[in-house]
């Protein structure tokens, strides 16, 4: 601290714990719309204290199937499809982009930065703008409503690639050196040394690709039609729409808040990783 | 064991050729050190022999066997890296024995090897660590013990001394040295340190911008170097060098004054006397006045300019002495410490 | 960029990169190159026969009235999201950042809702503005305000605005946070000894020379509004009423999905694909620049 000046500290504070409690309000609310009878949140006004319904509501919304008078999947099955849909991007980026990585980096092969190149361009072909192209790709290899359809287009990571070849950049020569002098191969090489070497970025990125997958939205959308596929994220909108007719605010909050909680629990949980992942990848 | 054969070992980076035409014959058991200032291609050399970098033109022979085209894995040999090249994510254990590993050497063998290696270095009570956890000169015999263990035909050296204190780089430059002697393997050592050359090598091979200057004892580059270069870069203080003219076996100083020598030259030629071998001598042919004292302790290094010319001269005197800046001082060198160098080639002449 | 050593070639590279390329060409090129060449067709109303036209679809979109008024408020949309988030986040990091003990704490507190997925944030804003049991809607009528953004377009823009920049205050603080620590100490209290104020060393040490993290920031927000709160706007107002939050990715989905506009969403695809491929120039020009502080 520069100047002593104890009023400006409090006054610090206070503005920063407003601010925080911004940014914690809708959570909050979800949090109290979760906790009471679906017949107190149609009453005016809205409690804003927790009621005593939570782990009545959890039950009902984890188990049960949901919002009743839909046709939508248990809320744990949901999850489970999330879980799948989120490991299997975070998984599969990082294995593909490790292996493009060590091959650009490592080997000198014709056609080498036309692969590099090509890479390069999913940076500038998010999904959001070749949604129909690609829904047509996946509907006639008939990956629709499978966690390959989900998963494998979103695969492909430019990002993910650029950061572990600067990861690999920064692993010095000799150590190449060195074992091939030892007698390793280039897959004991890359499997021995090189992914080691690698494991905090390794892990700093499973955190982001986590996040990213368990949130994708559009794509799920569009790829599942049989509701046992869907994942809890797309699902609340579904419940939004039918609550238009039915409103069950507390089931709905309750899965609102079920879908939060994983991603947010990685976030706060591997705070260091996290913050290491979004400043390497820098999207 | 096995001895080391180049034959007109070439490489070339594009156009630009890096070294040219290296000969050299190293015996088995031999140290060969390798020297020459930054950037004369001598980690190059060193790493053809490893088969880390490919061969332009020429071959390599390891024993009897050409290895050009030999994985470096294949040739039986251990590096030992600058900066040690560790493995950082491995214990000094496991560092000593991934290679055997790899080669499928059966579990207990390998823990003897280590165990053996670890013992000669003294380095057995650090094999849990990581590199990390230990000092420079630790991890310096960590890489060697890496090299030991292997049990090679020839032992490389990359400049592995060059990130320790002076202190421990004289140390371990006594140790590798006397571990050398012990295991009688053939060795190659790189450094741009003449004196760490001087004192390690059985053999000296000195290169200059991808030449080789002179290959052999230390005793005969620093008595006979063969050229104005190999005259320069060994021994210290340098060499002095006065241009002069020679005529049969008498030479004339830009100076005017005449001296006589042993080998005989006509024309422009270079007069070489080393500053030890300069002493105080009323009778002498070179006259320098003192322009600086440097007291050293054993010796007093008197640095001046040759009277009548702009050529400055250095000469190193027993003990400590007397003289003062600005003095003029007489002094002689015998016949047989005179060199004399071709100018126009570079080259030694005579003998 | 590649090793000074590196293996010798052979088939295995090819092996390892055939992965990533495969997805590649199969998800990303084929579809973006059927986009491109899907944008210059015209498909007849029942799907029989399709017809080559060269850049008529551009030309419609270019005088359709209802494109160019979306790419407006997208401009708008993406300028008050990266303007509401960025300068309530950088308030915030100003005020940690003169925090001694406990700037990671708010952080922690500050960070979490990177990890809220926009459809859910969408949903949590929906929940809060219900025009009939809302707990925002009940406290404006209180002063006598009408809140209902199903009826109200500025409304339901505020809404989807006010949902996208809460989920990004993390990111944004995130950086700026970051940026602000790692101003050299020596450099503030040189300020300091000259006599500037807090609010005065805010203003003209600390802000010019995180000035490198704003213009980053500024691409990223932009980026995010663009292409990442389809979810949001999909959730709170499907592009109502009367298309007044209707964004421009919002618009490839509902014409190409709903409407069943072959050609027309193709050849907005194409303009989104323009502006991405401008975004990243921007981006990686910066990157470069980046690195020096």
């Amino acid at each position: 601290m520069i100047e002593n000046r104890p009023l400006l500290a409090i006054a610090s504070h206070l503005v920063l714990l407003l601010g925080v409690a911004m940014v914690a309000l809708p959570v909050w609310i979800t949090f109290v719309g979760a906790s009471h009878e679906a017949e107190r949140m149609l009453q005016v006004p809205i409690p804003m204290w927790p009621g005593d319904q939570f782990f009545v509501n959890l039950k009902q919304t984890f188990w049960g199937s949901g919002l009743s008078g839909t046709a939508t999947a248990p809320v744990w099955m949901m999850m489970f499809n999330s879980l799948m849909m989120a490991l299997m991007i975070a998984f599969g980026k990082i294995a593909i982009s490790l292996l493009s990585a060590f091959a650009i980096v490592y080997f000198k092969f014709p056609f080498r930065m036309g692969f590099f190149w090509m890479i390069f361009i999913t940076l500038m072909l998010p999904v959001e703008v070749r949604i129909l192209p690609t829904f047509e790709v996946i509907a006639k290899l008939g990956m629709l409503n499978s966690y390959w359809g989900l998963t494998v287009p979103l695969i492909a990571s430019a990002t993910a690639t650029f950061m572990f070849r600067q990861v690999f950049l920064t692993i010095p020569d000799e150590m190449l050196e060195s074992a091939r002098i030892d007698g390793a191969g280039p897959m004991r090489f890359f499997w021995d040394i090189v992914i080691p070497l690698s494991r905090t970025n390794i892990a700093a990125l499973f955190v982001i690709l986590f996040i990213y997958g368990w949130n994708q939205y559009l794509w799920p959308l569009l790829v599942t039609t049989d509701s046992d596929m869907s994942t809890i994220v797309v699902s609340i909108k579904q419940m939004l729409e039918a609550a238009e007719q039915s409103p069950q605010w507390n089931i709905i909050m309750m899965t609102a808040l079920l879908a939060m909680i994983p991603p947010i629990f990685v976030v706060i949980a591997m705070q260091k990783l996290f913050v290491q992942g979004l400043t390497e990848t820098d999207k | 064991m096995a001895g080391i054969k180049l034959d007109t070992l070439t490489k070339s980076y594009g156009d630009t050729e890096v070294l040219h035409h290296i000969d050299a014959a190293i015996n088995d058991g031999e140290f060969v050190v390798i020297v020459g200032p930054s950037g004369c291609g001598k980690s190059t050399l060193l790493r053809m022999v490893a088969g880390l970098e490919s061969v332009t033109s020429g071959d390599v022979y390891i024993g009897d066997k050409r290895v050009n085209d030999l994985e470096p894995a294949d040739r039986d040999i251990a590096m030992v890296f600058q900066n040690y090249a560790l493995y950082p994510h491995m214990s000094v254990r496991q560092n000593m024995a991934y290679g055997l590993k790899i080669r499928k050497l059966p579990k207990d063998e390998i823990d003897r090897r280590v165990r053996e290696a670890a013992d000669i270095l003294e380095i057995g009570q650090y094999l849990d660590r990581k590199p990390r956890q230990l000092s420079g000169g630790q991890r310096q015999r960590v890489a060697m013990g890496r090299a030991i263990v292997r049990d090679p035909q020839v032992f490389l050296f990359d400049e592995p001394l060059s990130n320790l204190d002076a202190k421990l780089r004289v140390q371990m430059r006594l140790e590798i040295r006397k571990l050398q002697k012990r295991l009688g393997v053939t060795s190659i050592f790189v450094t741009h340190d003449q004196v760490e050359a001087m004192t390690l090598g059985d053999r000296l091979m000195v290169l200059n911008a991808g030449y080789v200057e002179q290959f052999g004892t230390p005793i005969e580059l620093y008595e006979r170097p063969a050229s104005v270069f190999v005259a320069g870069f060994i021994g210290s203080p340098a060499m002095n060098f006065i241009p002069c003219n020679a005529s049969g076996t008498s030479l004339t100083m830009p100076n005017g004054i005449g001296l006589d020598t042993r080998q005989t030259a006509t024309g422009k030629v270079l007069l070489g006397v080393r500053p030890e071998h300069l002493t105080p001598d009323a009778t002498g042919h070179f006259k320098m006045t003192i322009e600086m004292l440097e007291h050293l302790g054993g010796v007093t290094l008197l640095h001046g300019i040759l009277d009548g010319t702009d050529i400055q001269i250095v000469a190193s005197l027993e003990g400590i002495t007397q003289h003062q800046i600005g003095e003029v001082l007489t002094l002689s060198a015998p016949t047989e410490k005179l060199h004399l160098f071709d100018e126009a080639t570079e080259k030694r002449i005579g003998d | 960029m590649l090793k000074r050593v590196h293996f010798p070639a052979s088939y295995l590279p090819y092996l390892l990169v055939a992965p990533q390329v495969i997805i590649t060409v199969i998800f990303f090129i084929w579809p973006a190159s059927q986009a491109v060449y899907q944008s210059f067709l015209i498909e007849d109303a029942f799907g029989l026969s399709t017809e080559f036209v060269w850049f008529e679809n551009f030309e419609y979109l270019w005088g359709d009235s209802h494109y160019r008024s979306a790419f407006g408020r997208t401009l708008f949309f993406s300028a008050a999201v990266a303007f509401l988030s960025m300068s309530f986040a950088l308030i915030l990091a100003g005020f940690a950042d003169r925090i001694v003990r406990g700037a990671t704490a708010y952080r922690t507190l500050l960070i979490w809702p990177y990890a809220v997925a926009p459809v859910l944030a969408g949903a949590l804003f929906l929940f809060m503005f219900n025009p009939t049991i809302g707990i925002f809607p009940y406290v404006l009528d209180m002063i006598g305000y009408d809140w209902n953004h199903y009826l109200n377009g500025s409304q339901a823009m505020f809404l989807v605005i006010l949902a996208a920049a809460w989920k990004q205050v993390a990111y944004n603080f995130l950086f700026y946070l970051a940026a602000m620590q790692s101003i050299p100490k020596s450099i503030t209290e040189a300020a300091a000894i000259d006599g500037a104020g807090p609010i005065r060393r805010f203003a003209t040490i600390i802000f010019p020379l995180i000035s490198p993290t704003t213009f980053f920031l500024l691409v990223i927000n932009a980026t995010y509004a663009f292409f990442e709160t389809f979810g949001i706007i999909h959730a709170v107002t499907q592009g109502g009423p009367a298309n007044s939050t209707t964004t421009l990715v919002y618009k490839v989905f509902n014409d190409g999905f709903v409407g069943l506009d072959l050609g027309g969403s193709a050849a907005q695809s194409v303009i989104l694909m323009i502006l991405v491929i401008g975004m990243t120039v921007i981006q990686f020009r910066f990157i470069e620049k980046r690195v020096q502080y």
